[in-house]
């Protein structure tokens, strides 16, 4: 080939402004995060001595229920988001075209004002007076009266995971602003089209046909929808969990400003530490942690994508076999 | 075609969920009191609409005056973090696309990567660079962080139009006596623009509202709208100016938004007719 582009000398000179950048200023900083990791840090909020006392102090009291919360109120968003996003994609895909382009550009609007306007503009909503805050005490007065209902081991079980508690309902102490509610509440509402996206994405290649097909062959509409429809829209249901999950996970600025001190997650401890008490190391162990809780959900789809992947192929294969099979006989 | 009702009605319940905050950002753009945020008075009688925050920001006046700066600011930061995002974003994905091999798999990582990670990762480890180099935080480290996180997204937005570019043009350029420049700016540049251009107004977005990683690396004093907006919102009686300019901002995007979309169409016959 003579394109005087493909020599070796032109390839590092493309590459080479991304390549450096990036790596100067994401994967340089990544490996000081980790070293950080394994060193101590002093009084004046530098960082000490190499040695392991970083990561013997995270097991400190507070760190692993910051952990576990965050995890669960990522999982806990995620699930809220992926239940609403299901039906809207279903129902965007099924509109003539025109629509569909309305309607989808109609979701992704709110993206062009400010992130942080928008979860003000919730926490105004949130006030303690307002009519979201009645709501929510029928919510909780719901729930308590339903948590009286389950076996005790099921109720220990909930306290314990830290999902219910017991007693009556105080309308004094139990405001929606200020709690764990409103910041699963403004995470679903930031991060919901972001699922609404991936699961319409796949859904527009869905053929439709055959949920008439599977009704026609007496399913129910659910049971259509459950064993047909999710099967199908599979891939963009995967990324849209993602898409969710992991900044869920990464969450900072919804519980600094509605959660108050009974919300804090893995990114507010990470603020706190890194820029008020500048406790380095601390930051980044909490970093460490949090881009592995990052990473295994990763890490699990990919492997899940490749056993799917690698099933299909084998039915394919399967089936190609038959036909040759069938072919020789005949 | 048979349509269900009830995701229909999902779907209605979620569009108005998405919008009402919207809604709100509007109407309280027009609350007299600034400190209470409610368009009643002591005695609960009804106080009325005001214009006198968007009469602040047109005029310029003093209370607004840090607002406005910290606007002008994100602008600023925004329109360099797109331009430099947008070079380094284009070279990269054409780099991506043409060579395959070790370097380029690496390559491919560290472009990836950042779209996975948790923006606050990003904060904290630039962060964490600056503290190990003693660097002073500033203008330049903000730019440089939201460089470095809007790069990957343009990347990707090229990548996807240079799949379904020819290759074989560039090749007749060259064989017609291009230079590699000369068929770069001549040939590729502009069929690529439309996804530059994609990917740049990504950018754009993406740096203007960036509040986590900006809050990491922005040092004392330096604050872009979003920071400062999330700073003021603690004590403030100038609230419903931030309302009343993120209005604006509103206006402002859904004209370029229906602008580009009348471009589009008017466009589309002539892509119709090859």
């Amino acid at each position: 080939m003579n394109n005087p582009l493909r020599t070796k000398r032109a390839e590092w000179l493309v590459t080479l402004p991304s390549f450096l950048w990036l790596a100067l200023f994401f994967a340089v900083p990544a490996v000081i995060v980790l070293a950080f990791t394994f060193h101590g840090h002093d009084a004046s909020g530098g960082v000490g001595a190499w040695g392991m006392e970083t990561w013997r102090e995270l097991v400190d009291p507070d760190y692993p229920a910051i952990v576990w919360n965050t995890l669960r109120i990522s999982f806990e968003v995620t699930l809220w988001s992926i239940v609403l996003a299901l039906p809207c994609a279903y129902a965007i895909a099924r509109m003539n075209s025109k629509w569909r382009g309305i309607v989808a550009g109609a979701i992704m609007l709110p993206f062009w004002t400010s992130f942080v306007v928008r979860v003000f503009a919730w926490k105004a909503m949130l006030h303690p007076d307002g009519w979201l805050q009645a709501c929510y005490l029928v919510l909780l007065r719901t729930r308590a009266w339903l948590f009286d209902w389950l076996p005790g081991f099921v109720q220990q079980f909930l306290i314990w995971i830290g999902m219910a508690s017991a007693g009556p309902v105080d309308p004094a102490s139990s405001t929606i602003l200020d709690s764990e509610a409103a910041v699963v509440l403004v995470s679903v509402y930031t991060f919901l089209p972001f699922a609404i996206m991936p699961i319409y994405t796949a859904a527009e290649k869905f053929d439709f046909a055959l949920l008439e097909a599977a009704r026609d062959l007496g399913a129910k509409n659910f049971y259509a929808f459950r064993k047909i429809f999710i099967p199908g829209v599979r891939q963009g249901l995967v990324s849209a969990v993602l898409m969710v999950f992991i900044p869920a996970i990464g969450s900072y600025v919804i519980p600094q400003m509605l959660g108050g001190t009974d919300c804090v997650l893995i990114g507010n401890k990470i603020f706190m530490r890194a820029i008020q008490n500048r406790n380095i190391p601390h930051a980044s162990a909490l970093a460490t942690l949090m881009a592995a809780s990052v990473l295994v959900p990763i890490a699990c789809a990919m492997w899940w994508k490749r056993r799917q992947d690698a099933r299909d192929r084998r039915r394919l294969e399967q089936q190609t076999a038959k036909l040759i099979v069938a072919g020789v006989g005949r | 075609m048979k349509r269900s009702l009830f995701s229909v009605a999902v779907l209605g319940f979620v569009l108005a969920f998405l919008y009402v905050p919207i809604l709100l950002v509007v109407v309280y753009g027009f609350i007299p009191n600034g400190i209470t945020m409610s368009f009643f008075d002591a005695h609960g009688d009804f106080t009325g609409f005001t214009t006198k925050w968007y009469g602040q920001i047109f005029s310029g006046s003093r209370s607004v005056e840090a607002l406005l700066d910290s606007f002008w600011l994100s602008l600023t930061i925004a329109g360099l973090a797109t331009l430099v995002s947008s070079v380094i974003g284009t070279t990269s994905a054409l780099a991506l696309h043409r060579w395959r091999g070790r370097l380029q798999s690496i390559h491919h990582a560290l472009v990836y990567t950042p779209l996975i990670m948790p923006d606050i990762l990003i904060g904290i480890s630039l962060l964490m660079l600056f503290v190990a180099t003693k660097v002073d935080c500033g203008f330049w480290t903000i730019l440089i962080a939201h460089v470095t996180f809007c790069v990957s997204y343009v990347v990707m937005t090229v990548l996807a139009r240079l799949q379904d570019f020819d290759d074989r043009i560039t090749e007749a350029a060259y064989d017609l006596g291009a230079g590699p420049w000369y068929a770069f700016f001549h040939v590729e540049l502009p069929i690529l623009l439309p996804g530059i251009v994609a990917g740049g107004l990504l950018a754009f977005t993406l740096s203007i509202d960036d509040v986590v990683i900006t809050s990491f690396v922005n040092g004392a004093g330096t604050n872009t709208f979003p920071t400062y907006v999330s700073s003021m919102t603690k004590h403030s009686r100038n609230l419903p100016s931030v309302f009343a300019l993120s209005t604006l901002m509103l206006l402002f995007t859904c004209a370029l938004v229906g602008i580009s979309k009348l471009l589009t169409v008017n466009s589309q016959p002539k892509n119709k007719g090859k």
